[in-house]
């Protein structure tokens, strides 16, 4: 786990080479089966296909780079995820699980442009208890958000926040996660705290096909078995036991 | 400009549970029936299947089975005097947005409502005298009996595959299923799902403090199963992807593999997918229904729909949403608490406690929809004294799990850093040994509980957005104390290492986060018209060819999920319509 770039391969999708075999046809078919017949449900072949594909030869690692965030925000996020996901005995640290490519994929696709959030005004803060009500699409709120706390920062300590010492940083965060840090212009701090960790949570434990968990290192860390859940017959074998801990993602099955 | 179709004998409003039960059945009955859908057809091959149905990014975090709230939402707000604000995005409750409707990923669980709820007021007139009940409290009788609807859980249950343990066969008391529940004629189809570790626990330290577990019912299919119309199921794997996601291995109970399909090969039925209903259409004398407009949401283009017969299964809500728009029934007013439609609107409310087993391993990502272990005893135990405790109503208790992902199930005793190396490690210490107990306890109708037209807000077609107007009262926060202390009390008797204990709900209900898609009442049931939209077979009292179909019709909110009624309801609700309605069309309850 801590040479965490040579695994990037294990997320690569992994295509079955000169089998002339369609996946999704296999898929199909098994799922009809095991409509019809106890404990022989696609899944039950699914692990052995993952299996198999795991031990396919290393593919290159993925290309990184921003989509979205800017030389500011990316120095901000990248910052961010590395001082909340240290490197320690238990992951990578943020940046080596991918969860500021995971930020910067959120935020410049659907769900950053606003994709199912109601935008019609008229616009009131409103109670908590009724929700989101800035008129910002998440990628404008990361973006207000950052450009307060780097604000908040040079005001503070002089420096952005990627620049200012470790126990700083924890400062800011503390300040920003009890909302005792108050941004000039309005932003209200809670909801811009709220999608911030949010994002990182997902970036660590979401699927590794959207840029984070990488090599699955956030299912790892608790032991999570990822996409595989054939657990008919696990039920009664692992009843108070752990389970081999060995995550398998979309991409190792796909 | 709006093209008219040409009439058909029944038009169906959205094809989730209760609108595929009724096209299956009407559609046998001989009636040319046309569903209309908003949302599109997805398959379990396709859609629901290995390795992409098992992405909880995009099925829990992003909604994507989901109401579009871009397009239609509601507005909310906590008492009348507050501003009333459109929910942007889902959170507390999860409506479907495709064939098969919430019924594709919803969880399973299936119960059996009784005369506790359909005869509330008087039950609690009976034994605590009228001054029991506040005088804001608007619950009422059903106008309908359990024996009526036996027969049609029976239907339900054997059609969804409930797998669970009988606890009451025609008045004989069975070991080990729910004690409480009210006679059936048979058990349930398949027996229950195996116990999980956290169940098993949770069941004998209930045992012991001398409460009556037992398996909670569920349609995940503890085997293969065929149902009596040749559905076949497959066995459930424990998945851990429940709730929020189709099953991929055909074992959860859901429309979409048992009464659609069968509808689908009947050439008396057609479905039009993306077809978004705007409107139910009024007859000049107001006394009928001539059909509904709906708008093709591929491109824009509206459509009058006319039928014989109309049929609206959009979900809760979204019934009652329709039923505004279109201007049937009086709407309700709280403040004189005149009218009926939006009237009666209740959600449910909760405690939970979080266990920590230090050395445990609960593997919590391997479990069923339904694999918790539940008690009844402060709920359908009518023997649960109520008067010390002053509140009217119950909740059920159970420990378990039900879909533990983990971008939103990671536990940690309270105190626990929320980033760093010391959340890393308790991230990593405790999702594995811990569990959960909490309670889902019932909600009493109230009287400003309701819903109307919003003055302010519309929806992508130009419509008012409803207003919904919610929240828990005092009679909701005694019984959260209550359930607390039996939670905490249960908790601490299995010696926990740590715990978070559970306490009284006392904020005001919130949009988020994700509390239950149990939205109940705006379009109830009832015996007459000055107080209920619907009489018992939910026939609108107004228009007697309009049936409105699901958990709007009922007058409060029960500590159980509402599909096992709500499937019933629909079965009863086809049968009145086949074997009374179609012989001598009319009100078949005079007012
Ligand atoms: C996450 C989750 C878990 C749940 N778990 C449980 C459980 O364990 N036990 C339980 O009892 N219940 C549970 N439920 C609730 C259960 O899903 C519903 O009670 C049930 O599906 C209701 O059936 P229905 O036919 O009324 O609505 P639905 O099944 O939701 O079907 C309504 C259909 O109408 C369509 N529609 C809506 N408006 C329009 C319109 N204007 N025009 C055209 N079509 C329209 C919708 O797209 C949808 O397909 C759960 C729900 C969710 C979301
Ligand atoms: S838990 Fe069972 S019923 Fe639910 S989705 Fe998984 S396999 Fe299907």
């Amino acid at each position: 786990m801590k040479d965490a770039s040579s695994k990037d391969a294990a997320d690569k999708p992994a295509t079955p080479k000169g089998s002339g075999f369609d996946r999704r046809d296999f898929l199909k078919t098994a799922v009809v089966g095991g409509a019809a017949a106890a404990g022989s449900t696609a899944a039950i072949v699914a692990p052995e296909v993952a299996q198999a594909q795991q031990a396919a030869p290393a593919a290159p690692a993925t290309p990184t780079g921003y989509a979205f965030l800017n030389l500011d925000e990316a120095a901000f996020v990248e910052a961010l995820v590395d001082h909340m996901i240290p490197a320690d005995e238990v992951s990578p640290k943020g940046t080596d699980l991918g969860v500021n490519i995971y930020i910067d994929h959120a935020l410049a696709g659907a769900w950053g442009k606003g994709d199912r959030l109601y935008m019609q005004g008229p616009w009131k803060l409103g109670a908590p208890s009724q929700g989101y009500q800035l008129p910002l699409t998440p990628a404008q709120l990361y973006r207000a958000g950052i450009e307060a706390t780097n604000a908040h920062c040079r005001k503070t300590y002089g420096k952005t926040f990627d620049r200012i010492e470790d126990a700083q940083r924890q400062e800011v965060l503390v300040g920003l996660s009890t909302s005792k840090i108050v941004f000039d212009g309005g932003l209200p701090v809670r909801v811009f705290w709220t999608t911030l960790y949010q994002t990182v949570v997902e970036g660590m434990y979401s699927d590794p096909i959207y840029g984070g968990n990488r090599n699955k290192a956030g299912w790892a860390i608790i032991g999570f078995p990822g996409v595989i859940a054939v657990h008919h017959d696990d039920v009664e074998k692992y009843r108070g036991k752990p389970f081999p801990n060995k995550p398998v993602g979309i991409a190792d099955m796909s | 400009m709006v093209t008219k179709l040409k009439e058909v004998d029944v038009v169906i409003v959205g094809l989730g549970w209760t609108g595929g039960i009724l096209a299956k059945e009407l559609t046998e009955a001989g009636l040319k029936v046309v569903a209309l859908e908003r949302g599109a057809q997805r398959s379990p091959e396709n859609d629901y299947s290995l390795p992409n149905i098992r992405d909880e990014l995009r099925y829990v975090v992003r909604h994507d089975l989901m109401q579009n709230t871009a397009r239609d939402t509601i507005t909310v707000r906590n008492n009348p005097q507050q501003d009333s604000l459109p929910m942007r995005r889902l959170g507390s409750f999860l409506p479907g947005e495709v064939v098969g409707g919430s019924a594709v990923h919803w969880s399973g669980h299936t119960w059996r409502w009784t005369d506790m709820e359909f005869k509330v007021r008087s039950n609690y007139e009976e034994r605590y005298g009228k001054k029991s009940i506040p005088e804001d409290m608007t619950i009422q009788d059903w106008g309908i009996s359990y024996a009526e609807l036996e027969p049609y859980y029976d239907r339900f249950e054997y059609t969804a595959a409930v797998s669970g343990k009988a606890g009451n066969i025609g008045g004989k008391i069975q070991a080990g299923g729910n004690v409480f529940e009210a006679p059936r004629a048979r058990e349930y189809p398949l027996p229950p799902l195996t116990p999980i570790l956290a169940s098993e626990i949770f069941t004998n330290a209930a045992r012991e403090a001398g409460y009556h577990p037992f398996p909670r019912p569920s349609a995940n299919a503890s085997q293969s199963y065929t149902n009596p119309d040749g559905s076949k199921f497959g066995a459930c794997q424990y998945c851990g992807y429940c709730q929020r996601f189709g099953c991929e291995a055909n074992a959860k109970g859901s429309p979409h593999i048992t009464v659609i399909p069968i509808a689908m090969r009947n050439p008396n039925f057609e479905l039009r997918t993306n077809a978004w209903v705007t409107k139910v259409l009024k007859a000049s004398d107001g006394k009928r229904v001539t059909g509904v407009t709906y708008t093709n949401v591929l491109n824009g283009e509206e459509f009058e729909q006319p039928a014989t017969i109309v049929l609206l299964c959009a979900y809760a809500i979204n019934n009652v949403h329709l039923m505004l728009l279109s201007d049937i029934g009086t709407p309700y007013d709280p403040v004189t608490q005149k009218g009926v439609i939006g009237k009666n609107y209740c959600y449910q409310t909760g405690a939970t406690a979080t266990l920590f087993f230090e050395g445990k391993h609960f593997n919590p990502f391997m479990n069923a929809g339904g694999s918790n272990a539940s008690i009844d005893d402060f709920h359908a135990n009518w023997d649960f004294d109520r008067a010390p405790h002053n509140f009217v109503g119950g909740y059920v208790v159970a420990g378990g799990f039900n879909t533990a992902l983990p971008i939103g199930y990671r536990p940690m005793p309270s105190g626990t850093p929320q980033w760093g190396s010391d959340w890393k490690r308790a991230t990593a210490k405790w999702y594995q040994t811990a569990m959960v107990i909490n309670a889902s306890g019932s909600v009493m109708a109230n009287r400003y509980n309701c819903f109307d037209l919003d003055p302010t807000y519309r929806n992508a077609f130009g419509l008012p957005l409803m207003r919904m107007t919610f929240d828990y009262k005092d009679n909701e926060h005694k019984m959260g104390g209550h359930a607390a202390k039996v939670i905490n009390d249960i908790a601490k008797s299995m010696n926990p290492t740590k715990l978070n204990p559970a306490s009284a709900r006392t904020d005001p209900w919130t949009v988020v986060p994700y509390q239950s898609t149990h939205n109940t009442g705006g379009t109830i049931m009832g015996t007459n018209p000055r107080d209920s939209a619907l009489n018992k077979y939910l026939q609108s009292w107004d228009c007697h060819n309009l049936f409105v179909i699901g958990a709007n019709a009922f007058p409060h909110n029960s500590a159980y999920n509402p599909t096992g009624p709500v499937g019933a309801l629909a079965y009863w609700t086809a049968d009145a319509i086949k074997n009374k309605y179609l012989k001598n069309p009319g009100p078949l309850v005079q007012a």
